[in-house]
This record gives structure tokens, C-alpha cells and sequence, in this order.
């Protein structure tokens, strides 16, 4: 069930890129798709009644080195939340390209409706 | 888990008022409530990296948002594209609802994760010998800076090509210069 309103955010999302004409309002929506897709993903890690992935002194077994089972039984999984982790400093990195193409396309035409922007010339 | 779900539709109305206002500085304020909605959702599910990542990246995010809305607020963009292009747009989204639904039956359940169920999934080995094989107590900085540190590297490597076409495409100077030399 969270699963299908996570999905739900990300098909409001896609429907704000496609059927809006304003280009912020499409970039917004690109925005809210990249939001869900990375709940989805964190939420696929989750264990219920985990624990983060953060290793405290009481985690550590009396030999040495290893883990105790208590641990390694109610950890969350580290491997999305790292993907994640690198996909979201990226799509910072691609709202800065989105928006500087919305802010050069409205100095050169003086709107940002894409319906109007039909004359393309360098 | 009822958290969750309160999470989850404050999120989904931010979405809808932040998709159908037309005023473009109130929808970008919206996108800002969806972001610290999942920063909150990360925090609750165990991800505190991710929470602290989410908080700076949205604060940055919405700086160069308003950079782009603030004083251009006057041209209200009202309506939708024209009808076929609607009624395309609709079925592809339809389309893609209906894969989706057939997805989510496959799903395994909230709170079950796949690795537990699965013995040789990698993510296991991270967590076992995580810290004995790297020394770092938080598992996460083990993965991106150890284990995967290749992503991490594809990472700041296309960050910093994100950032340079945004510069170029962004200045003025050189551009100025080339005009007055042509024309």
C-alpha cells in the first residue's frame, strides 16, 4: 500500500512533465519523479523494526572484529541507501542544467511557454 | 508505519497544489514541502545520511528555483496543451499506470526487505564485513567510498559536466564578444 501511493507521486509527476506547457512546471515535475523514485527505492531497503546501518560499540562482538547476529539480523540494507545517496547529489546537478536552459530559453524568447517557442535559430 | 502514511499524503497534496497553482513561486514552495516531507520519510526509515543529503540538496534546489521564477512571476501560463497532445499524453500515462500496477503485484512486502530473504545477496556481505574490511563504522560511507567507490567517482564526474553546461550555457561575456566581432 505505501508502495502504490509512492507510485501515485510518481504519476502525478509524470503527468505534470507531460500534459503542462509552462518549462518550470515541467521541470517540476521531473523534480517530484525523482523524489519518488528514490522513497521507492529507500523504502524496498526498510526492515521493520530496524536499525541504521551505523555501527555502535555495542555492536561489536567480545572476539574482536565481527558483528554480533543481533546486528546483522535488524540492519536496514545499505546498498540502496548509498545508490541513493550518489543519485541525488546528480539530480541537483541536472535541476541546475534544467533551470539554466529555462532561464537562457526565456531571455532569448521572453516567455517560458513552449508552445510558443517555435522559431529555433542559434 | 502510521507515520508513514501521514508522511506519504502530505507529500501527494503538496504534489497536486504544486502541479495545478498557477502562480510559479507558490508551486516552487510546494516542491520545497515535498523535499522536507522526505527528508522526514528518509529519517524514519533508518536513512539518516540520506535525510542530512536531502535537507542540503533541497535548500540548494530551491535557491536555484526561485532564481529562476523570482520577478517573472507575471506571465501566468493558463491551460493545457492543445487537445490531441492531451489525449496522447493521458494514454501514455495510463499506459505506463497500467505497467506499474502489474509491477507492484511482484513487490515483496513493506518492511521485508529482499536481501534478508535472499543468502548470497552482496548486500549482506556489506553488512557483515563492512567494518572489517574497511574500518568504517558507518556502512553507507563503506559502500559509496570502498566498496562502489566507481560510482562515486561517475558521480562528481557528471556532476561537474552538469555544472559546466550550465555555465556555458548561462554566461555572457564570450557571447557578447563573438556578436560584436560578426556583426
Amino acid at each position: 500500500m505505501l508502495y502504490a501511493l509512492c507510485f501515485l507521486l510518481f504519476m502525478i509527476g509524470l503527468y505534470c512533465a507531460v500534459v503542462k506547457k509552462n518549462m518550470v512546471k515541467i521541470v517540476i515535475g521531473i523534480v517530484i519523479m525523482e523524489y519518488a523514485v528514490n522513497l521507492f527505492l529507500i523504502m524496498l531497503g526498510y526492515r521493520t523494526g530496524g536499525q541504521a546501518p551505523i555501527v555502535g560499540q555495542k555492536d561489536i562482538a567480545a572476539t574482536g572484529t565481527e558483528l554480533t547476529n543481533a546486528f546483522i539480523n535488524s540492519s536496514v540494507d545499505p546498498l540502496p541507501q548509498a545508490l541513493v545517496l550518489t543519485a541525488i547529489v546528480i539530480s541537483l546537478g541536472s535541476l541546475a542544467l534544467m533551470i539554466s536552459i529555462c532561464i537562457r530559453t526565456y531571455e532569448k524568447y521572453g516567455t517560458f511557454d513552449i508552445t510558443e517557442i517555435r522559431r529555433l535559430k542559434g | 508505519m502510521i507515520i508513514f502514511y501521514c508522511l506519504l499524503i502530505f507529500m501527494l497534496i503538496a504534489a497536486i497544489v504544486a502541479v495545478e497553482t498557477e502562480k510559479l513561486l507558490s508551486s516552487v514552495i510546494c516542491i520545497g514541502a515535498i523535499g522536507f516531507g522526505a527528508s522526514l520519510m528518509f529519517l524514519f526509515l533508518r536513512a539518516p545520511d540520506i535525510a542530512i543529503t536531502q535537507i542540503v540538496v533541497e535548500v540548494l534546489g530551491l535557491i536555484i528555483l526561485i532564481r529562476a521564477t523570482i520577478s517573472r512571476d507575471l506571465t501566468f501560463i493558463t491551460g493545457d496543451r492543445e487537445f490531441f497532445e492531451v489525449v496522447v499524453s493521458v494514454v501514455i500515462v495510463f499506459v505506463i499506470f497500467l505497467a506499474g500496477i502489474q509491477v507492484l503485484q511482484t513487490l515483496p512486502d513493506f518492511g521485508s526487505p529482499i536481501f534478508a530473504q535472499v543468502a548470497d545477496a552482496p548486500s549482506n556481505t556489506y553488512v557483515s564485513r563492512g567494518l572489517g574490511k574497511t574500518g568504517a563504522a558507518n556502512l553507507v560511507t563503506s559502500v559509496i567510498l570502498d566498496f562502489r567507490a566507481y560510482d562515486t567517482l561517475g558521480e562528481a564526474t557528471v556532476l561537474f559536466t552538469s555544472i559546466i553546461g550550465a555555465t556555458v550555457i548561462l554566461r555572457k561575456k564570450c557571447r557578447k564578444k563573438m556578436e560584436e566581432t560578426t556583426g
